[in-house]
């Protein structure tokens, strides 16, 4: 009998080490759920401010991680305002003034559109896998969801954040909520993905709310009003002429 | 008795004059000094008023209570009904609105790409209004380099080094990148008119002027401004009477609990130049203190000197019965009457002088490199109450502590040996 425990104590870890996924597992399911080849979506952009509220309506087309293009179509004073990501590079063109100018250096962190995204956030590889390590916490429940908490730690010196902390659901491998930190430790950003859909195998979110801890903003809210995945994007799109026309 | 002190004075020119001569110089010094200090502590809240916190200013309390940043997003709505009725209610005061803001001035190349770019900071006034009081009030037309002052909308001044810096030509384009009041990325495109020395550090380095009207049409502040600025009437800053302003406006939104309900604050509040004025004043009191000390010393020196020479005299009178106290008070009493007369003296020279320097300044243009906005180029004394009354107190008692002082010496005089002394 003392024999029999002694095996089985020998064994149970064993067998648990084999059903738990590592940290890297489950981000390479969080990109291959993420990350889609063409997309183009219709986008509502909800800017609660210390003031007022905000709402924007933007077009957008993405090709993989690279490219992507962004038409604002309301309010007014926005309506006509593109930008266009190439890589690493951002570029913004104004109907007011007729200028392209690219956006690099500090403004790459100032608010986008006087919301909680910045244009890092944009430009941001969304490959989870490529800029962090990740260390599987365990697990909790999030809008009753169960998830998987991992630590994640930029591998790479031009990473945004230096370090988050996300929830991924368990069943649907999407990061239903997201901690942003400085190098120092400190929170600057929360991201909160409130409702969900399914396309094929791929979900994706439909609702969710980004936050800059650092402000007394109350959030940005952000709508997929319509996504359409794989779509045909015309070529000359992702260039600079296509800002002006 | 003071008749004849008087008397034996004029009549003994040695024993007067000379400490005559140092009281005045000495209290024509110090009313000087005074109001040469007083003029440039005039100056220093008359900058401070003009280029940034006016003698009272309106914010909102949200963008009050982060006034360092200039948080355009919390600008205080409304400002056109706001001035309105402060003009109306304050008549003999000037308002104005004021934008501060800061950002990337982009230069475009022939094709519309960026040739230069550089962080700026800037300010919106009003420029373009008839008889709007901020050109004068800011020193702008004399502080221009080149070219001219804006005269229409989407013109504006930027700093010469920044000018000279990003190869900027007068008539070229610059775009305006910046926050909107809304937090947005705003691109808004200006002429170049002119160029601008500020004579501020920070801002000769990269700072715009440009109407307030492009301003708010750039930032998405229509009707919004950061500021309200106040001035005093006759421009000139009156503690007190600012307080009463400020008193009178913030007991009108006493109750409101909005965050951005407008708040006034005065200038000495504002700018913290409270400690640094009280700090002044007590630098009269020290200057007043200086020269006591130094022309006690001296005339203590020229106590001992005509004690020295008064000694035959000094001798016959305690000789004759006089009591060494009296002896002793009467040269305290002819102290006070040398430091009456050269405080007045020395204070008549010392108002010319001070009246002279207020009325004509002294124009150091120049000596200076550069003439700006901030500091005009005439350095100016102020002649107020305490300049006509400063100058007694270092006179009287360095007078009268040097006799004192000096006087000591009756008391050491022996009775017995005085007819000794005598027949020597």
């Amino acid at each position: 009998m003392k024999k029999m425990i002694v095996v089985l104590i020998g064994i149970l870890p064993v067998a648990g080490w084999g059903q738990l996924p590592t940290g890297a597992e489950i981000l390479q399911k969080v990109d291959e759920n993420t990350i889609a080849g063409n997309r183009s979506a219709t986008t509502t952009m909800i800017v609660h401010g210390r003031r007022n509220d905000r709402t924007m309506t933007a077009r957008s087309w993405v090709e993989g991680a690279d490219k992507s293009f962004s038409e604002y179509l309301a309010p007014a004073r926005e309506k006509g305002t593109k930008m266009l990501k190439l890589g690493d590079q951002l570029w913004m063109y104004s109907p007011q003034s007729d200028r392209i100018i690219r956006i690099a250096g500090h403004m790459l962190r100032q608010s986008m559109m006087g919301s909680d995204f910045s244009y890092e956030d944009m430009l941001e590889d969304k490959s989870l896998l490529d800029t962090y390590s990740a260390e599987v916490l365990g697990s909790e429940s999030f809008l009753e969801r169960d998830c998987w908490v991992l630590k994640l730690t930029a591998n790479v010196e031009d990473a945004a954040y230096h370090s988050r902390k996300i929830w991924v659901d368990k069943e649907r491998m999407l990061a239903l909520r997201e901690d942003r930190y400085a190098r120092s430790g400190k929170l600057l950003k929360t991201a909160e993905i409130l409702e969900v859909f399914q396309e094929g195998q791929r979900w994706y979110p439909r609702r969710m709310v980004f936050k800059d801890a650092l402000s007394k903003g109350k959030g940005t809210e952000l709508i997929i009003e319509s996504i359409e995945f794989d779509a045909e994007i015309p070529r000359h799109i992702f260039s600079k002429a296509a800002l002006r026309k | 008795m003071m008749k004849f002190l008087i008397n034996g004075l004029l009549r003994d020119r040695q024993r007067s004059l000379f400490p005559i001569l140092i009281v005045a110089i000495g209290v024509w010094i110090t009313v000087f000094m005074q109001a040469y200090i007083e003029g440039i502590l005039g100056d220093i809240v008359d900058s401070t008023a003009r280029f940034a916190t006016g003698h009272v200013k309106v914010m909102s309390r949200a963008y009050a209570e982060n006034e360092d940043q200039k948080p355009n997003d919390l600008a205080l709505l409304g400002v056109d009904q706001i001035a309105a009725d402060l003009q109306q209610q304050y008549p003999g005061m000037t308002w104005v609105k004021r934008i501060q803001f800061g950002g990337l001035l982009d230069i475009p190349d022939e094709t519309g790409e960026t040739r230069s770019q550089g962080p700026v900071v800037g300010m919106g006034v009003d420029l373009l209004s008839p008889g709007s009081s901020e050109i004068d009030i800011l020193n702008i037309e004399k502080a221009v380099v080149t070219g001219r002052m804006p005269q229409n909308p989407g013109e504006m001044l930027i700093s010469d080094n920044l000018a000279r810096k990003m190869g900027v030509q007068l008539g070229e384009a610059a775009t305006l990148l910046s926050s909107t009041m809304y937090g947005s990325m705003t691109m808004y495109n200006f002429t170049v008119v002119g160029t601008i020395r500020f004579g501020i550090l920070g801002m000769d380095r990269g700072a715009v002027i440009a109407d307030i009207a492009d301003v708010q049409q750039a930032l998405d502040m229509v009707d919004a401004s950061g500021e309200i600025l106040g001035y005093l009437e006759n421009r000139v800053y009156d503690a007190e009477r600012a307080a009463v302003v400020v008193d009178r406006f913030n007991a009108g939104y006493l109750g409101v609990e909005d965050e951005f309900a407008p708040v006034m604050g005065r200038l000495d509040e504002l700018s913290r130049l409270s400690e640094y004025l009280a700090m002044a004043e007590n630098f009269s009191g020290i200057l007043v203190l200086v020269f006591v000390l130094v022309m006690s010393i001296v005339l203590w020196n020229v106590g001992l000197l005509g004690g020295l020479r008064r000694y035959g005299e000094v001798g016959i009178r305690l000789a004759i019965g006089e009591h060494k106290g009296h002896v002793y008070r009467s040269m305290i009493y002819e102290s006070v009457f040398i430091g009456l007369v050269g405080s007045l003296i020395g204070t008549g020279l010392g108002l010319g002088s001070a009246y002279w320097l207020q009325v004509q300044g002294l124009d150091i243009s120049s000596l200076m490199k550069n003439v700006n906005m901030m500091y005009p180029a005439v350095i100016r004394a102020e002649i107020t109450g305490e300049t006509y009354y400063i100058g007694f107190f270092p006179g009287l008692f360095s007078t009268v502590l040097g006799t004192a002082l000096s006087g000591i010496g009756i008391y050491r005089r022996q009775t017995a040996q005085l007819f000794k002394e005598l027949e020597a």
